[in-house]
């Protein structure tokens, strides 16, 4: 804000305080909000690490034990031993309030609760690995969906974080000194002004007492 | 209800079937980015993508990291595990914080 472009008025001053008084305020509870997002993100960050490092470990496992699954196997006998899923699952996404950011919530039913039943084949003519790699799977899923969950609200966080805190230090650094310096530049002027108006005074004063019986003030 | 999609290569998504997840099969960049704005559009709510696959196509995947939904969550491939996902934790973490701190 350059100074040239604002008027030495008491309507501005007026208004000037009180864009300041809204600015602080709004200072403050960016701030607390700010803080409070970041105690919520170092939470979901550590969870995140947590699950990402258990779901890469269980995924890996059954990845190498598919491996040798889809090795020992005709490529058609796994396609169709695979082909039609006896576990399904569905899906329900809700959604969370975290500080006015809203996050993902993932809620999951699968169709048989039985961790027995997960395999969509019969055992006579596939290898135990394809077994290992599928019972891995079903464990680590769990894991999944609540790594999806975990990580969406830190990306969500993350990102509202940065806003907030541009948010903040534009104000701290920015606004706030900006109105107080043209708050400060306008009272000076007011006050400059008070005092030329009051020496202008006493000259007038002088020069009418002088006019009316020719009076001389002291000499000072 | 929504749906759960697993995008990446044959071998590596083949086993999520067993799940009854929805598998997606791309092997190259073109259909991936293709079959990754299909599953968004047809309102998937997450979606999984191999590390190798995802590697291609960061640029992509970064679109849709600001929005609720679909969450794109990468996962170790075929290939086993390329970091991607913790190197993306890790600049989520500095860009929030402003500084590196894990």
């Amino acid at each position: 804000m350059a100074n040239a472009t604002i008027n030495p008025t008491r309507m501005e001053l007026t208004r000037l305080k009180g864009r300041l008084k809204t600015a602080v305020r709004g200072h403050k509870l960016l701030k607390d909000k700010r803080d409070e997002l970041m105690k919520q993100f170092l939470e979901v960050v550590r969870r995140n690490k947590e699950l990402r490092a258990s779901v890469e470990k269980g995924l890996e496992q059954s990845n190498t034990a598919f491996a040798v699954a889809s090795a020992v196997l005709l490529p058609e006998m796994l396609e169709q031993a695979l082909l039609y899923p006896k576990q399904s699952v569905a899906l329900e996404v809700g959604s969370r309030n975290i500080m006015s950011v809203m996050v993902p919530t993932y809620q999951f039913q699968t169709r048989s609760a039985n961790a027995a039943e997960i395999y969509p084949y019969g055992f006579a003519q596939t290898s135990g690995e394809l077994d290992t790699a599928v019972e891995g799977l079903g464990k680590v899923f769990e894991d999944m969906l609540e790594l999806a969950q975990v990580e969406k609200t830190m990306q969500l966080l993350a990102q509202d974080i940065e806003k907030t805190r541009r948010r903040v230090n534009a104000l701290e650094y920015v606004m706030i000194p900006d109105l107080k310096k043209n708050i400060r530049y306008i009272s000076m002027k007011l006050e400059e002004n008070e005092r030329g108006n009051t020496t202008r005074l006493m000259k007038v004063k002088d020069m009418m007492l002088q006019q009316a019986h020719d009076f001389r003030p002291p000499a000072q | 209800m929504s749906k759960i999609a697993v995008l990446g290569e044959r071998e590596s998504v083949l086993m999520f079937r067993a799940l009854g997840l929805e598998t997606v099969f791309a092997e190259s960049r073109e259909t991936a980015v293709k079959e990754l704005h299909r599953l968004a559009r047809e309102d998937t709510s997450i979606i999984y993508v191999t590390e190798d696959l995802a590697q291609q196509m960061l640029g992509e995947i970064a679109k849709y990291k600001e929005s609720i939904s679909p969450a794109v969550i990468l996962i170790p491939g075929k290939g086993g595990k390329l970091g991607i996902a913790q190197e993306q934790l890790r600049s989520a973490v500095e860009r929030a914080v402003g500084a590196d701190i894990s």
